[in-house]
């Protein structure tokens, strides 16, 4: 496979323009405060399509994709909480947060404790999770230019991609950014609806996608013959509420597409085909039907379902359908069925094709599903592969694993949503607004443009499992991560340029994707270095100048850190490695804002215990699993024996959050004359409107 | 001096009274995200037969979390936005009431 001309220069167009306008910002913003926070002046519309924008990362854009492919339902869990995190910022921390008026979280800490002790453990927590966050962001890079250019190393990607990014971010700062991610998330906007109507449009919209797994097309028609005649392709377990399903039969097989018609006949009106829940088995499983028309040389397998018409006259009920010997057909009543003449099933045929009041049973293109690739029923339900995969390593039925999962679900929701409000690089835009207003109606438009852009990627991860189950074989940067740059090459089978095109627009939003959210993770842990570590703690007195040279040295730093570290995960799925940061930022920044807003009984004894130990631990659980799946760890055997510890490992949040809460209050409580003195004022800060002017404006 | 019944920033009463209402808001509207995001797994749980019912190709389940959840949200964000902001402007008005009054008693 070459180089795609199409993909190639919609890539580098989009690269070209994010460095062009960055340089232009750059000469724009001269000042150490517009490097900062944009001089708080930027307006509502560009502050949301840049907070937006910084926070569609690879992982929204590439990753939701792929593990909506990958894992079915419950990977739509990740979309929705991305977006919904957001309303829990909103309720509880963005108006405090910005009426207190400091840049950064570090600075938050410093102010409300009054102690430079906390604002270095702060300092540390944003570069901590910040490069946790980066590491899916390269994952995004190295697989993203692996497919642009196939037989690149995805370290190379991951260098190539790194270094433009700290090159600009050094340069610009962040009034530069706030342009080019404002720009970046309509690239994204576009680069994902695009492709997908036009995808839909020729392969089947997004309902008709999802009815494909684990339903017959108009089933009950078509459901015992051929069901049992072909135990080729589709592995799909399909259960029938009543009667069981009857014993193949060797001869009908034989005979089969003639015989069609007065088998199904016989069964039509006395029951429907249904997915069941996993854990009602009624009847027996049977396998999907399906005639396989290989085309050797291509990788597809196009299954045509028999055409079949049926009709009703009154009491009577006519079928015919299409076979290799012509047009056979039946009809029956109470029950008994006799066959039709040809001439007279060529009528009831011919009536059925031209009449849409009848049943029409359409060809229907899906790829066969290789072995890796979940089963449809469990693909589709909720509680499947993603939250059984422990219980399911304990070989614990289905009846008994569902709890775990309920656990594993409820876990992932608590570690998404609260996460969301601990992004430190999130976190310092709300700051970038004029007044507490104008944040409050940023974070309204900033739900929007995401809710807007999350009901996307999952069609891709649909239409993928339909189209191109090749990837459940892949691994790596070849893996179902890259789902959304290579499906829209398919459309080249029929028209022949417009795929690469599409495809090509698809990496330029994933160059958007990754690109943005670095810029912004490396803005701000960036700042975090050069105005918290170099500004307060290593050289109080350095001049404005001397800020500005450390700012731009501290970027490369932190940029070449963050490609040395996103070199090592590529067998990750880049949406898993963010829920794990998020997972940390849940059980540390989460619990610090919130409980730092409004309880005013906090110190700041409880509250370092409290982040600390919640991220900590959170961290720490999260380790020993990837460890293990990295076989760094040899403790496979352990997680089989015990697969409540591994979920509760895998995914801390529910006990990590409540923890950390329960720890901060504990140890306040003991600490309790360290309470800062003026904690009235503060609270007051926090809270009081800010046209009554409290606010300590920062610095 | 300021009469005990207006409002004085600085008193512990005037804090106390705008955190409570602040948070009862807050809270208010976290209650029915909640409700939503929290039941859907309970409910997947417990009527796993209902949430496999076909809607327009999708199962329930997959429409109301795939599509269904957005607008719902946007729903409580914008009904708190419109409540803080009315809420913070009441505040406001109090406090710059409470302000001339003092003034006036003075003179």
């Amino acid at each position: 496979m070459s180089v795609d001309p199409y993909v190639l220069s919609f890539s580098l167009l989009t690269v070209v323009a994010t460095i062009l306008m960055g340089f232009w910002a750059a000469r724009k913003s001269k000042t150490a405060h517009d490097f900062y926070v944009a001089g708080r002046s930027v307006s509502v519309g560009w502050n949301a399509s840049a907070i937006s924008g910084e926070y569609l990362s690879a992982a929204s854009f590439m990753g939701v994709a792929g593990m909506v492919m990958s894992s079915g339902y419950d990977a739509l869990w990740y979309p929705v909480c991305y977006a919904c995190g957001y309303l829990f910022l909103l309720l509880f921390i963005a108006g405090p947060l910005r009426r207190f008026g400091a840049y950064t979280i570090p600075d938050f800490a410093e102010g409300r404790y009054d102690s430079p002790v906390f604002r270095k453990i702060a300092v540390v927590f944003v570069l901590f999770i910040g490069f946790f966050y980066t590491m899916p962001q390269m994952k995004g890079a190295g697989t993203t230019l692996a497919y642009i250019f196939p037989g690149l190393p995805y370290w190379a990607g991951v260098v190539l991609v790194g270094a433009v990014i700290t090159l600009n971010v050094a340069l610009g700062g962040m009034k530069g950014i706030t342009l080019v991610q404002a720009f970046q998330y309509w690239a994204k906007m576009f680069a994902i609806s695009v492709p997908i109507f036009v995808l839909m449009t020729v392969y089947g919209h997004y309902g008709k996608q999802v009815e494909l797994n684990g339903m017959l097309p108009s089933g009950d028609f078509v459901r015992n013959t051929v069901a049992q005649s072909s135990p080729v392709n589709s592995p799909d377990e399909v259960r029938l509420r009543k009667p069981p399903a009857r014993k193949p039969d060797p001869e009908l097989i034989q005979r089969y597409p003639s015989e069609l018609g007065t088998k199904t006949a016989e069964g039509l009106d006395r029951d429907r085909f249904e997915q069941k829940s996993p854990s009602r088995t009624i009847g027996q499983p049977i396998q999907a039907p399906g005639l396989s028309l290989d085309r050797s040389g291509s990788s597809f397998t196009t299954i045509f379902y028999p055409k079949g018409v049926q009709k009703q006259f009154g009491p009577f009920t006519a079928v015919a359908s299409l076979g290799p010997q012509g047009v056979t057909g039946s009809v029956s009543a109470a029950g008994i069925s006799l066959p039709l003449s040809k001439t007279l099933a060529g009528e009831v045929w011919k009536s059925g094709r031209y009449k849409s009041s009848t049943r029409n049973v359409d060809q229907i293109k899906r790829a066969s599903l290789p072995e890796k690739a979940p089963r449809d029923s469990t693909w589709l339900s909720p509680f499947g592969p993603l939250t059984t995969k422990a219980a399911k390593a304990a070989k614990l039925s289905l009846e008994a694993s569902k709890p775990y999962s309920l656990l594993y679900t409820y876990s992932l929701i608590i570690a998404l949503v609260c996460g969301t409000a601990g992004l430190p690089h999130i976190l310092v835009r709300f700051y970038t607004n004029p007044d507490g207003v104008a944040a409050k109606r940023t974070t309204m438009w900033v739900m929007v443009l995401i809710g807007v852009f999350y009901m996307f990627p999952p069609v891709f991860g649909v239409l993928g499992r339909n189209l191109l189950p090749d990837l459940y074989a892949g691994v790596g940067a070849k893996g179902t991560d890259k789902i959304v740059l290579e499906l829209p090459r398919l459309l080249n089978e029929k028209h022949a340029p417009l795929g690469s095109i599409l495809s090509g627009i698809t990496c330029a939003g994933a160059f958007a994707a990754f690109m943005s959210t670095f810029s912004g993770l490396l803005v701000s842990m960036t700042g975090a270095l050069a105005h918290d570590v170099y500004g307060k703690m290593l050289r109080p007195k350095s001049t404005p100048d001397e800020r500005m040279r450390a700012f731009k040295v501290c970027a490369v730093v932190v940029g070449g850190t963050a490609i040395l570290l996103g070199m090592q995960v590529e067998p990750f799925q880049i949406n898993f490695m963010v829920g794990q940061a998020f997972a940390i930022a849940a059980a540390s920044y989460f619990p610090l804002l919130f409980m730092s807003a409004w309880w005013r009984g906090m110190t700041m004894k409880g509250a370092a215990t409290g982040m600390l130990a919640g991220g900590l631990l959170a961290l720490a659980g999260i380790s020993l699993t990837s460890f293990t799946d990295l076989k760094w760890l040899p403790l496979d055997g352990f997680w089989i024996a015990h697969p409540l510890f591994r979920i509760l490992c895998e995914q801390p949040a529910i006990w990590a959050v409540p923890l950390a809460i329960a720890l901060m209050v504990l140890v306040s409580k003991l600490t309790k004359s360290e309470i800062p003195s003026d904690i009235r004022m503060k609270m007051l800060v926090l809270h009081a409107p800010e046209k009554l002017g409290l606010g300590s404006h920062g610095i | 001096m300021q009469p005990p019944e207006q409002p004085d920033i600085h008193s512990e009463l005037f804090l106390r009274s705008l955190m409570r209402r602040q948070l009862r808001l807050s809270i208010f509207c976290a209650a029915a995200f909640l409700l939503v995001l929290l039941g859907l797994p309970f409910v997947n749980y417990f009527w796993p037969d209902l949430m496999a019912e076909r809607v327009f190709g999708f199962t329930l389940t997959w429409l109301i979390l795939g599509i269904g959840f957005f607008p719902a949200v946007w729903l409580i964000a914008w009904f708190f936005i419109r409540r803080s902001i009315a809420l913070e402007e009441a505040e406001v008005a109090e406090v710059q009431e409470g302000d001339k009054g003092a003034m006036s008693d003075s003179l």
